[in-house]
């Protein structure tokens, strides 16, 4: 009976401590809650972006002591890469204090959270990602889709194809094919590449790869056929080495495949083999860690044993450099936001303004340790895009190679085609449209 | 094996009163005192899934028919609903809901087809053709989705006659009366003839025919009505739990998910099904948020993650090996200790 007691005692000692667990925020803490997914399928992804991102947060606690002496604070939540585990996560760890914004870098999860965030004034991140008309600021006052959205990626792939056959009137009577992911991440890009094959008179096929792809012999057969110039590879996971591979038996060159921004990593090309060399790729982020703030890190937070990395041999890859570049945005949009509320802890909605005026050009960007590892960022209260530029970086079967300068998609192109869209979005839940950046944000 | 609800041990009186403590919690309480948290992201997707359990149990558990379809029939149910809303805007809510249950029971009749031919693990199988046949379909056609560029598509706000469910409290407040209902309807059919039809046809098929069960009309019946509640629970999940749908969110583990929560709560149990998608949706989460307490900062959150599967797989097991009847069981018979020690003690 006492033991038992004493269990009773232990276990609701144990539920207590639980319960309280929930860290009570000290003066002067920005958090970062974090949706990360180091478990399932996308963990090479999720563990390389996530580890990327909290390693430049580590880095600016222990060299600055913070954003202006404000500290950063993170807690990660397991979820898969499932939109349940992301919203789960979301409501368990929207509470904290100071909460400066949600990066999920996922489709299916950002799109659960555009309601729930814009209720909460809070800003969500979805860099290169994301949907393509949340570009467009004055409908969707809290979503930026940093650096890269769907359609400038499509018209950067584009664009990197003119300049290497020397222009974009040398495109006409050229052939392209689009071997597409068999979802709606694939999809989305079909009507850009008809509007840009129409506007630049190049003739397209886009063929669907039903998911995973791990079988693609008659698609690569019909590429044979249709004998293209180039192929775009807009692919996902297991579906772009096979298509590599596949390329290799049918005798199509590797350096005529571009791999979109989801089929740009070491994990797309290294299960390739040898067919993946000279296989080119779109990044908004080179690779490789010879970047000033990519030795900071090593040497800092790494030299501290505070790396996020398991495998060290990872810092330096494309989805690390994609965290890095991601941190770097978000601490700067709150220094920016600090410059005008003040050097404190700030709301969520004081952190939208911040990222509303997230200009950095080429010179603060080397100012910030990051010249050549991405170009700029002019993020404006309409624009959350930030026009961002391209490069594109050869695999030569050890690491990626850049092959090309900063390549700038065609926005002036795109923008009426996202602002229809997001006028259908505001129509449809009665969003009054901001006419100026300081419109109060109304939901 | 029985659909008596928790109240039916209990004299009459303290049944009624049981029930009317339950209501006040569950409407009550909760609403008003429950967080955010607990409303949102822990009992909407409970009763969600707890309503397709009830589905799947009223197909598997009572009338012997194993499906593996039950996530394309929420996915049927979640993009009716939809694409009512959207086409129909004039409809009200709760006939748009019960359309869509109609759409679902429609395809579950269709897919149910083979069940009059194939048993057990072969009709398995073929029911895993409406898995893939429904999520190919809503990928390939960009008409279920109304031709949105990325095919997720966003919820239309909750509403029926003129008042809005927009807090946490109104989508649970929602869910439950919804899930209740479903639930009190499964109930009065499970004990009509329909109901002691679908045992009999589980028990022992040819018996059952012998005596003049119509096999075709009840097995199309439990596929029909099976698919009708899984259909709505497919409309609470994506309307009152995620408010988004993708079709990537409606795949063969969710089917899976649906299927354990009726095996471990108990075949042929309506609490069987609550008790199960508690254990599915609930557990983790308190195992998650006590481990990332307790050890958060030694390991990262992919460690404690997989080792909460671990747990949560050993947990399964060892209930399975106490009691193979499910949680409901091992219930039953903690229920009968806690009432009648004096019983057990004499025996």
């Amino acid at each position: 009976m006492i033991k038992s007691r004493y269990l009773r005692v232990a276990f609701a000692a144990a539920v207590a401590s639980v319960l309280a667990a929930a860290p009570a925020a000290r003066a002067d803490e920005q958090f970062f809650p974090l949706q990360s997914y180091r478990v399932g399928p996308y963990a090479a992804g999720g563990t390389g972006f996530f580890g990327g991102f909290i390693d430049y947060l580590n880095l600016i606690n222990i060299r600055d002591g913070g954003v202006n002496g404000v500290k950063l604070t993170w807690d990660e939540g397991e979820t898969q890469y499932e939109v349940e585990r992301g919203v789960e996560v979301y409501e368990r760890l929207k509470g904290r204090p100071g909460v400066a914004a949600w990066n999920p870098l996922s489709v299916g999860i950002a799109y659960a959270m555009i309601d729930r965030i814009t209720k909460d004034k809070v800003p969500l991140i979805t860099i290169n990602h994301g949907r393509t008309d949340s570009t467009d600021g004055r409908v969707f006052p809290y979503v930026f889709p940093l650096l890269l959205n769907p359609y400038s990626e499509t018209s950067g792939i584009v664009n990197y194809i003119a300049s290497r056959e020397g222009g974009v009137d040398k495109l006409k009577d050229k052939k392209i094919v689009v071997l597409y992911h068999g979802s709606p991440y694939g999809k989305e890009t079909i009507p850009i590449y008809k509007l840009l094959a129409d506007k630049y008179q190049f003739s397209l096929e886009q063929i669907e790869v039903p998911h995973p792809g791990n079988e693609q012999q008659s698609q690569w057969l019909s590429i044979r056929r249709a004998k293209p110039d180039y192929v775009v590879l807009r692919g996902w996971g297991v579906m772009n080495p096979v298509a590599l591979k596949t390329a290799q038996k049918v005798g199509f060159p590797a350096d005529h495949i571009i791999g979109n921004v989801w089929s740009n990593s070491e994990e797309d090309v290294i299960p390739a083999g040898d067919a993946a060399k000279g296989y080119i790729a779109i990044t908004t982020q080179a690779s490789g860690e010879q970047y000033p703030v990519l030795q900071e890190v090593i040497k800092t937070v790494y030299g501290a044993g505070k790396g996020n990395l398991d495998d060290k041999k990872r810092i330096g890859s494309v989805y690390h450099n994609l965290g890095i570049v991601n941190g770097i945005l978000n601490v700067e949009a709150i220094r920016i936001a600090q410059a005008k509320f003040g050097k404190r802890t700030l709301t969520g909605d004081e952190v939208r303004w911040g990222f509303e005026h997230l200009q950095l050009d080429p010179a603060r960007v080397e100012a910030l340790g990051a010249k050549d590892l991405f170009h700029s960022i002019n993020v404006t209260w309409d624009n959350h895009e930030g026009d961002g530029r391209v490069t594109f970086q050869q695999w030569d079967g050890g690491k990626w190679k850049v092959v090309s300068g900063w390549i700038a998609p065609d926005w002036a192109f795109l923008r009426p085609i996202i602002e229809k869209s997001a006028a259908a979005y505001a129509k449809e839940h009665g969003i009054k449209v901001r006419t100026s950046g300081d419109d109060p944000v109304s939901n | 094996m029985s659909a008596a609800p928790l109240t039916a041990q209990l004299s009459p009186g303290a049944g009624a009163f049981a029930i009317v403590v339950g209501a006040a919690i569950a409407f009550g309480a909760v609403p008003l005192f429950g967080s955010d948290y607990l409303m949102d992201a822990v009992l909407t997707p409970f009763l969600a899934l707890a309503l397709a359990a009830v589905g799947l149990n009223l197909l598997t558990g009572y009338a012997g028919q194993v499906s593996l379809g039950s996530a394309a029939f929420l996915a049927v149910g979640a993009y009716a609903t939809y694409n009512l809303h959207l086409r129909l805007p004039q409809l009200s809510l709760i006939v748009d809901l019960v359309l869509a249950g109609l759409v679902a029971a429609a395809i579950g009749i269709v897919f149910g087809l083979p069940s009059l031919r194939l048993r057990g693990f072969y009709l398995a199988v073929s029911t895993l053709a409406a898995q893939f046949f429904v999520q190919w379909a809503l990928t390939k056609f960009g008409w279920f989705s109304n031709d949105n560029p990325s095919g997720v598509i966003d919820a239309p706000v909750l509403s029926v006659a003129g008042v809005t469910f927009t807090s946490p409290a109104g989508r649970y407040v929602f869910s439950l009366s919804v899930v209740v209902v479903a639930t009190f309807l499964t109930l009065r059919l499970l004990r009509s003839q329909s109901g002691r039809n679908f045992i009999a046809v589980r028990d022992h098929e040819l018996a059952a025919k012998v005596i003049g069960v119509p096999l075709l009309r009840t097995k199309l019946l439990a596929f029909g009505v099976s698919s009708f509640l899984i259909g709505i629970a497919g409309a609470l999940w994506a309307f009152a739990y995620l408010r988004t749908v993708e079709p990537a969110g409606f795949n063969l583990d969710r089917s899976f998910q649906i299927l354990f929560i009726i095996i471990i709560g108990g075949l042929a149990s309506l609490r069987g099904a609550f008790l199960g998608a508690a254990f599915i949706v609930v557990f983790p989460l308190i195992l998650s948020r006590a481990g990332a307490a307790l050890l958060g900062g030694v390991f990262d959150s992919g460690v404690l993650e997989m080792s909460q599967r671990i747990v949560v797989g050993m947990l399964i097991i060892a209930f399975l090996i106490a009691e193979p009847r499910g949680l409901i069981a091992l219930w039953d018979r903690l229920w009968r200790v806690v009432t009648r020690p004096a019983a057990i003690r004499n025996t």
